[in-house]
C-alpha cells in the first residue's frame, strides 16, 4: 500500500463496512474520501449511519482490497454448479423418518 | 457480465443482450464508452444537484420559525450532502476522480438541476421545495433504483429511502401555513406560484426534444420518458394541492376524463433553457458560494493531509 494521503492533496478512498446489529457481520455500505482512517470513521458515521444503521464501522483503504477478476468468474465459480450433492435436497429419504 | 474478448462489435452485442435481460453492470465489467460517458455525466450532474441543492434551503436554517422546524431542516440539508457523496462515489467507480468532478462543477463545465437556481424568498419556499422539488425528485429517482449500472442503482435505493421524509415534511409545512392565518396561506400560495413551473420543468425537455432518450432507455439507464414522468408528477401533485386547498398557477389546467390525466398549459421552455445556460435568478450566487466554500476550506483539507502524514511518520518512528 502506498501513501495513505496522496500528494496531490486529494484524500484517498476508503471502503466502509457497517455492522447493523450486534451478532451480524460487517457489510459493505459504500466508500468515501478521508485524509486518514480516523477521519474516514468519523465521516462514515455521518454519511452512512444517520438513521441508526450501525453499531460498528470498519474502514479499509480501497487500494488495499484485492478482488477477483470478472473474467475469472467461470473458472472460479462454475465448478460448484455440478456439485449438487453438496445440498441437502440432493438426497432422497423417507418422508416419515424425522430429524433428517 | 461482459468482459473483454472478441471484437468490439461482439462485445457491444453481448453487452446489449446482457443489459436487455435486466442484468446489472458492475465497475470492472466491459462497457461501451458511450454508456460510461452517459453515466458519468448523469451521476455527476445528479451529485452536483444534491450539493448545490443545499444552498436554497440552507438559506433558512438560522431563520426557521421553531426548534422543531430547524432540526428537521438541518437533518434534510445534511441528508442532501449525504446523497451527493453516495453519488460521487458511484461516479468514481467509472474512473473519474472526485477532484475532476468538483473542478468541472466550479468551472461551470458540469451542470446541475436548474431548479436550484431559483431563490428562496420566504419560509414557505422551504415547504414548497420539500413538497414539489423533492416530490419531483422522487418520481424521477424511483425508476433509477432499477438502473442497469449497479453502483448507481444501489446509491439511488439509499437516496429514495431518505427522500420520503423530505417530501412529507415539506407537505406538512405547507399544510401548517395553508391552515394558518390568511397571511400565512397567501405565503404558501405565493411559494406554489413561483415553484410550480420550475418543478414541472425538472423532468427535462419534452420527449420530441430529448435526442439521447432512446439509447438511454435501451441501456436501461432511463426507464420512463421525460413526459411520462412529468405526467405522473402532475397527477399526484394536483390532488395534493387540492388537499392543501392551494391553487396550481395554471389557468389551462384541466382534467381529461378519457385519459384520466390532468393536462397542463404550455411550458415556458425558453425560460428553462435560459436557466440551464446559467441565467437563472440565483445562478451566479450559487456558483460563487460553492467556489468560495471550496477556497475557504482549502486550508482545512491541507491541514488534514499534513496531520495524517505527521501521524503516520510518528507511528513509523515508534515502530522502528
Ligand atoms: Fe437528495
Ligand atoms: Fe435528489
Ligand atoms: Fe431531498
Amino acid at each position: 500500500m502506498s501513501d495513505i494521503a496522496t500528494d496531490n492533496g486529494g484524500w484517498p478512498l476508503f471502503e466502509v463496512f457497517i455492522r447493523s446489529k450486534q451478532g451480524l457481520s460487517h457489510v459493505h455500505a459504500g466508500s468515501l474520501h478521508a485524509a486518514d482512517a480516523k477521519m474516514a470513521i468519523e465521516n462514515a458515521r455521518d454519511v452512512y449511519t444517520r438513521r441508526n444503521e450501525g453499531t460498528s464501522i470498519w474502514v479499509v483503504p480501497s487500494e488495499a482490497i484485492s478482488a477477483s477478476a470478472p473474467e475469472d468468474k467461470g473458472a472460479l465459480f462454475d465448478p460448484a454448479d455440478s456439485k449438487i450433492y453438496r445440498h441437502p435436497t440432493f438426497y432422497t429419504v423417507p418422508d416419515d423418518v424425522e430429524c433428517l | 457480465m461482459v468482459h473483454e474478448a472478441g471484437s468490439s462489435d461482439e462485445m457491444r452485442e453481448r453487452f446489449d443482450a446482457w443489459v436487455a435481460a435486466e442484468n446489472k453492470v458492475e465497475p470492472q465489467d466491459w462497457m461501451p464508452e458511450g454508456y460510461r460517458k452517459t453515466l458519468v455525466r448523469q451521476i455527476s450532474q445528479h451529485a452536483h444537484s444534491e450539493i448545490i441543492g443545499m444552498q436554497p434551503e440552507g438559506n433558512w436554517i438560522t431563520r426557521a420559525p421553531s426548534l422543531r422546524r430547524k432540526a428537521i431542516l438541518l437533518a434534510k440539508v445534511q441528508d442532501e450532502a449525504g446523497h451527493g457523496l453516495y453519488l460521487y462515489s458511484a461516479a468514481e467507480t467509472l474512473n473519474v476522480s472526485r477532484d475532476q468532478m468538483e473542478a468541472d462543477l466550479m468551472s461551470g463545465k458540469a451542470k446541475y438541476s436548474s431548479i436550484f437556481n431559483y431563490p428562496t424568498l420566504t419560509w414557505a419556499d422551504v415547504g414548497a421545495i420539500g413538497w414539489l422539488v423533492d416530490g419531483a425528485a422522487i418520481v424521477n429517482q424511483i425508476p433509477l433504483c432499477r438502473c442497469s449500472y449497479g453502483p448507481y442503482a444501489r446509491a439511488m435505493i439509499r437516496v429514495c429511502k431518505e427522500e420520503s421524509f423530505h417530501q412529507r415534511q415539506g407537505f406538512e409545512l405547507m399544510m401548517a401555513l395553508s391552515q394558518g392565518t390568511a397571511e400565512q396561506k397567501a405565503m404558501a400560495q405565493d411559494a406554489l406560484n413561483r415553484w410550480w413551473w420550475p418543478a414541472v420543468q425538472m423532468f427535462g425537455p419534452p420527449d420530441n426534444d430529448s435526442p439521447h432518450s432512446a439509447q438511454n432507455m435501451a441501456w436501461k439507464i432511463k426507464r420512463f420518458s421525460n413526459d411520462d414522468l412529468r405526467q405522473k408528477f402532475i397527477d399526484m401533485t394536483v390532488k395534493q394541492a387540492q388537499a392543501l386547498d392551494l391553487e396550481i398557477p395554471d389557468p389551462d389546467l384541466k382534467y381529461n376524463e378519457e385519459t384520466g390525466h390532468w393536462e397542463i398549459g404550455e411550458i415556458d421552455w425558453d425560460e428553462f433553457w435560459a436557466v440551464v445556460k446559467g441565467h437563472g435568478p440565483a445562478s451566479r450566487q450559487r456558483m460563487a458560494n460553492k467556489r468560495n466554500a471550496h477556497a475557504d476550506g482549502a486550508w482545512v483539507r491541507e491541514a488534514a493531509v499534513a496531520f495524517a502524514q505527521k501521524e503516520r511518520a510518528r507511528a513509523q518512528k515508534a515502530a522502528a
